[in-house]
């Protein structure tokens, strides 16, 4: 009885050992798979890596002459992305501000419930609303012809990516001890001179971790600019272009392209592309809360 | 002027302060306020074709009329298959995290990759599971693979959670038990886990949310536009067959289904969002019922 007891401890244990380990084995899968579907790219002539990274002409189906370049779809991830955060940052950091530092208790567990919605609407229905409504007001309200483009995209993405920015940054002004609060209110610093001189600096890691993490679900974002951003892939001049982001474009190509063709290939080195940068981005965040936690 | 009447100095102070707390509320209701506004939109342009009828019937001439119920059938079988999957692995690693590692390089190589999996985009989650899954494994297109993709990508949210709530269990609670003579699996099982039930299931519920709107991993693996399946039956399809899904019947509806009546797509979207609050909002009572738990 005692034995069975021992070996069923030993097995339990080492089940959950497995279970800890296995968010690094799925991390190391699908950089090994997507990297898998990708390799024989590497053996094919007709597919050049400058050709790919540095070309803006991607005609994967021509009959006469193929082109894998996807400059123009990096070019629309990074202009989506960058003017999602110059409108999600600022808002996001105050929004964090006033839940944090001067909202009254009460209201604040409704606020944050109503955040903690926001972020849970589905990518797909944040799509349909820019098909349906944003588009609609851009029409009306500026001189583009079209709704979906840059712009569209980019206000659906600020809105998604604001509920993560908010709660994250909200986080790290609570990690500033209140000490230096009231060494601050003591010195007689208004409410506005205390935000910006002392709780800012001191907690200036971890918001910049809010803003990297932000950043890094703005650029993997699929569903809603495949939706709304339009699909012309050249490199935007003005925020009414239509842009394709890299995601976009594996989400509307890939159930074309015939598996383990060298379309289907190329749409799989795209991921290993986004993987790369959104890991880089992640680490570079994880990296800096880990600062942060160890003084 | 009154002896207590404020100085200039302070009046200047006060409205500073006042501008900043105005400006700052302002910035957050930009946030909320899109937030009304779409879901007011939504309900007022679905309105027309929201009833019963719409959710338990099977959509028709070529989904430009009829339901969801297919598709709503499909989400809760990739929920139900994506959760039983993620939900005791994600939990077991909160477990390690919290009650095994010690921190050596590669616990916090863990750390990094869940936070990592957590940023994965959806499409490069889709990837893998067409690379691994319908192709490696040979699962092919089917219910299997695409729920086995969502609960890779769901798994963060649990073992995120989960470890909050492992954390909160005070030490002091294991140290009693250890100094009984029970072993460490023995104190996790009888002590530590029945303190976090609460926790663990909000962190739960949170993931079956985040898994019925995904679209893009469920895309490429085993979701299709449309499959009739009997009217009124509880368990139509078998994993080895596609289903359809409310999110992808969405996608669908709203950019490849041409001269269909916005309040269809509009209609679905509702459902989607409304099932998505509801789980959400079980999570947030599971929550606050903890907390004034906690509080007596």
């Amino acid at each position: 009885m005692r034995r069975w007891h021992q070996l069923s401890e030993v097995a339990i244990e080492a089940l959950i050992r497995l279970c800890g380990f296995s968010a690094t084995i799925f991390v190391l899968g699908i950089f090994v798979f997507v990297c898998r579907e990708a390799w024989p790219l590497w053996h094919n002539d007709a597919f050049h890596l400058s050709e790919f990274l540095f070309s803006i002409q991607w005609y994967p189906t021509s009959a006469v002459s193929k082109h894998y370049g996807v400059l123009a779809m990096i070019a629309g991830t990074f202009s989506v992305t960058l003017l999602a955060m110059t409108m999600a940052v600022p808002l996001g950091l105050g929004a964090a501000i006033y839940l944090g530092e001067f909202c009254p208790s009460r209201p604040r567990e409704i606020l944050k419930v109503l955040v903690e919605m926001l972020a849970a609407i589905p990518s797909v229905v944040w799509g349909f609303a820019g098909l349906t409504i944003t588009s609609r007001l851009i029409v009306r309200y500026t001189s583009a012809d079209v709704g979906v483009n840059l712009l569209n995209g980019a206000l659906l993405l600020a809105l998604m990516s604001l509920p993560i920015i908010v709660s994250l940054a909200e986080d790290a002004l609570r990690a500033v001890p209140d000490e230096y609060r009231e060494a601050a209110l003591a010195l007689g610093a208004t409410r506005w001179q205390l935000t910006w001189r002392v709780l800012l600096p001191a907690a200036r890691h971890g918001l910049v971790a809010a803003v990297l993490l932000g950043f890094g679900r703005a650029i993997g974002e699929t569903m809603a600019v495949l939706m709304a951003t339009g699909h012309a892939i050249h490199l935007p001049t003005s925020v009414f272009d239509p842009v394709r982001t890299l995601t976009a474009n594996i989400a509307a190509e890939l159930g074309e392209a015939p598996a383990k063709s060298t379309h289907y290939q190329v749409l799989f080195l795209t991921g290993v592309l986004l993987f790369l940068v959104t890991f880089a981005v992640n680490l570079t965040a994880g990296l800096i809360i880990r600062r942060e936690r160890r003084p | 002027m009154s002896r207590f009447a404020a100085t200039p100095q302070t009046r200047t102070k006060l409205r500073q302060e006042s501008a900043a707390a105005g400006l700052f509320l302002a910035m957050l209701l930009c946030l909320l306020l899109p937030l009304f506004a779409m879901i007011a939109d939504l309900l007022w342009q679905a309105a027309p074709a929201l009833n019963w009828q719409f959710l338990i019937s099977s959509p028709t001439h070529g989904m430009r009329q009829g339901g969801v119920w297919p598709a709503l059938v499909g989400t809760l079988y990739l929920v139900t298959l994506s959760l039983a999957v993620a939900a005791p692995m994600g939990v077991l690693a909160a477990v390690y995290l919290t009650e095994y590692a010690r921190d050596t390089w590669y616990n916090r190589a863990i750390n990094m990759a869940v936070l990592n999996l957590a940023g994965v985009p959806s499409i490069v989650h889709a990837l893998f599971g067409l690379g691994a899954f319908v192709y490696a494994a040979q699962f092919g297109f089917s219910i299997l693979s695409a729920s086995l993709t969502l609960a890779i990508m769901t798994m963060p949210v649990i073992i995120a959670s989960s470890r909050q709530a492992l954390l909160s269990v005070p030490h002091s609670f294991r140290e009693a038990c250890w100094n009984l003579g029970a072993s460490r699996w023995q104190t996790i099982r009888a002590i530590v886990l029945p303190n976090a039930v609460g926790g663990i299931l909000t962190g739960i519920i949170l993931q079956v949310s985040r898994a019925a709107g995904e679209t893009a991993p469920i895309m490429f693996t085993g979701a299709v536009f449309y499959k009739a399946i009997a009217p009124g039956t509880l368990l139509p399809y078998s994993l080895d067959e596609q289903c359809m899904a409310l999110s992808m019947h969405l996608y669908t509806l709203s950019t490849q289904t041409p001269g269909v009546d916005p309040s269809i797509p509009n209609a679905t979207a509702v459902v989607l969002l409304a099932l998505v609050f509801l789980v959400n909002a079980a999570a947030i009572v599971l929550r606050t019922l903890i907390r004034a738990r906690g509080r007596r």
